[in-house]
């Protein structure tokens, strides 16, 4: 099922184009990576998407279920607020907020959600600690679980693993992965366009000129894909797979 | 302590100095938070150019003057902030020394210094009759706020981009915090002087946030605090005749940090060692 369709977007600064012709759609279940070198433009999509900034031209049609404040969303700038005063729980229950107007404590059922959040991103026997004390993984896997609290359907992750050790980041891969499996669409910002054909169903490539929207297996064959993968397509039926050149020229 | 509730100027001075304590404690937690706190050293300076024209103008109650205007700089200086293209630091700067200029410019054409002495460091005497009202009414918006949008200050405080993506607005919410500070700082500078105003929004946050960890007991703790510091500097300054509010009450609060400070480093000491041990 379509959660959100964009058509022939548009989006700049102070009147000056920085994207153009952006078109892409999400469906349930898809796991989509925007890929694209620094200063393409990418934030600049994903806030169009959260509805943070307008676009010049074109537009984006949310499905029903999905309306703008039901996106969860991690930002690239990492907080790195020394001692700001909060707790995890705090954190993650500041997700929910979309969805009450007033409000001193939460609700119950504001609770449950975050609980079982906190559970799923495994970071249940963090929720007593202060936020600003954890480390550059444990705080993204708080940020993720905040997100998921605003959001059933659509998380939207701007280079969430950029301050993430190798191994913390394949970990994070692992529970993206999870997440999506059990039927959250993820839209990620990513420079590591080989992990991210890895994980992702599709690739959205943005760039000054043209704009790639499509499969992973399309991607990878694109002349786009070609030009940063080192290694071809990993399936075996297909004929692009270099090594296999190499094997049958051999 | 019966002695000085026996005096009206006294219980005046009570009544706005708590109010005053207690808002400056719930929006300092957020200005501080957010790195706006500049802007609450800025409005006190166009509060004292405000309340010097107002006073060479001859206006009845210089704070209808000063209300509006610190209001409107209030909102300009947010802006400012918020517009990542200038340098809001050198503007606020610029901002308020230009308005401090203006106010002793023309306190003095008027040929007395006698308000500049007032607005610069307080008077308890200066209290009146609109200064309560406005208090009461003040305070009951600030606490209203922070009760009825608790949960939203402290997701806008925490993450402003996050909050905006799940549909809170929150240029509305920085606006009312700005125009309350206008609001607050406006009543309690002519009781504590344009200098320790901002001290006053400024010392119980970072007080509290020496100590304590979460959102909400760092605002709790923050009014606790001030309102016990205003009380004091009351009391003390009424002991001690010649001594004036708005010292004491900063000295109070300096005391308070300086202990907070302490209990923070001890307890980090503590635990550093609690640490050493268990990894034996
Ligand atoms: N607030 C802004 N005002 C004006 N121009 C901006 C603003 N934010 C970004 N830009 C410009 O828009 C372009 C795209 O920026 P964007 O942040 O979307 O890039 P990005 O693809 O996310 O880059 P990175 O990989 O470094 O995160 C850049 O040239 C940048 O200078
Ligand atoms: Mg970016």
């Amino acid at each position: 099922m379509e959660l959100l369709k964009a058509e022939n977007l548009r989006y700049g600064y102070d009147g000056k184009t920085i994207l153009k012709d952006v078109s892409f759609s999400v469906n349930e279940g898809d796991f989509i990576c925007i890929v694209g070198e620094n200063g393409s433009g990418k934030t600049t999509l994903v806030k169009g998407i959260l509805g943070i900034l307008q676009s010049y031209e074109g537009k984006i049609q949310y499905s029903k279920e999905l309306t703008k404040s039901h996106i969860g969303y991690l930002s690239q700038q990492a907080l790195h607020r020394k001692d700001f005063p909060a707790s995890v729980s705090e954190v993650v229950l500041s997700g929910t907020l979309g969805h009450s107007f007033f409000g001193f404590g939460y609700s119950k059922a504001q609770r449950n959600i975050a609980d079982k959040v906190m559970e799923k991103v495994g970071i249940t026997h963090l929720r007593k600690k202060n936020f600003s004390e954890l480390s550059g993984g444990q705080q993204q896997r708080v940020l993720l679980a905040r997100a998921l609290c605003a959001t059933k359907k659509l998380v939207l992750l701007d280079e969430p693993t950029s301050a993430l050790d190798p191994l913390i980041t394949a970990e994070f891969y692992t529970l993206l992965k999870k997440l999506n499996k059990e039927g959250v669409a993820v839209l990620m910002v990513s420079h590591d366009v080989s992990a991210a054909v890895k994980i992702a169903s599709h690739i959205i490539h943005l760039d000054s000129d043209s704009v790639f929207f499509g499969t992973t297996h399309e991607y990878i064959h694109s002349d786009k894909g070609r030009k940063l993968l080192v290694s071809g397509c990993p399936c075996d039926a297909c004929s692009h797979n270099p090594q296999r050149e190499v094997r049958e020229n051999a | 302590m019966l002695k000085m509730l026996s005096y009206p100027f006294m219980v005046n001075a009570l009544i706005v100095g708590l109010l005053i304590a207690i808002c400056c404690a719930l929006l300092g937690v957020v200005l501080v938070l957010k790195r706006y706190s500049m802007i609450g050293d800025g409005l006190s300076h166009v509060g004292f150019g405000a309340l010097s024209v107002a006073a060479v103008l001859n206006i009845g109650a210089p704070i209808w003057f000063a209300l509006p205007v610190v209001m409107i700089a209030a909102f300009f200086l947010l802006r400012l902030t918020e517009n990542s293209k200038i340098n809001a630091d050198a503007a606020i700067a610029v901002i308020s020394s230009s308005a401090l200029a203006i106010g002793v410019f023309v306190t003095s054409m008027n040929g007395t210094n006698i308000n500049l002495q007032q607005y610069m460091f307080g008077s308890i005497l200066s209290v009146g009759q609109s200064d309560i009202i406005v208090s009461i009414v003040l305070t009951a918006l600030v606490i209203g706020m922070y009760v009825l949008f608790f949960n939203k200050i402290f997701a806008i405080t925490f993450d402003e981009t996050f909050s905006e993506a799940t549909g809170i607005r929150t240029d509305i919410y920085n606006i009312a915090i700005s125009l309350l500070t206008a609001v607050t700082i406006v009543v309690g500078m002519r009781m504590l002087g344009t200098l320790l105003i901002s001290a006053m929004i400024i010392f119980p946050a970072l007080t509290s946030m020496r100590v304590c960890k979460r959102f909400l007991t760092v605002i709790i703790t923050s009014v606790v605090i001030s309102v016990i510091c205003v009380f004091s500097g009351l009391y003390t300054s009424f002991t001690f005749k010649d001594v004036p509010v708005g010292a004491t009450i900063v000295i109070f609060n300096l005391g308070f940090f300086l202990v907070f400070l302490m209990i923070s480093l001890v307890k980090r000491l503590l635990c550093s060692k609690r640490k050493a041990k268990s990894e034996y």
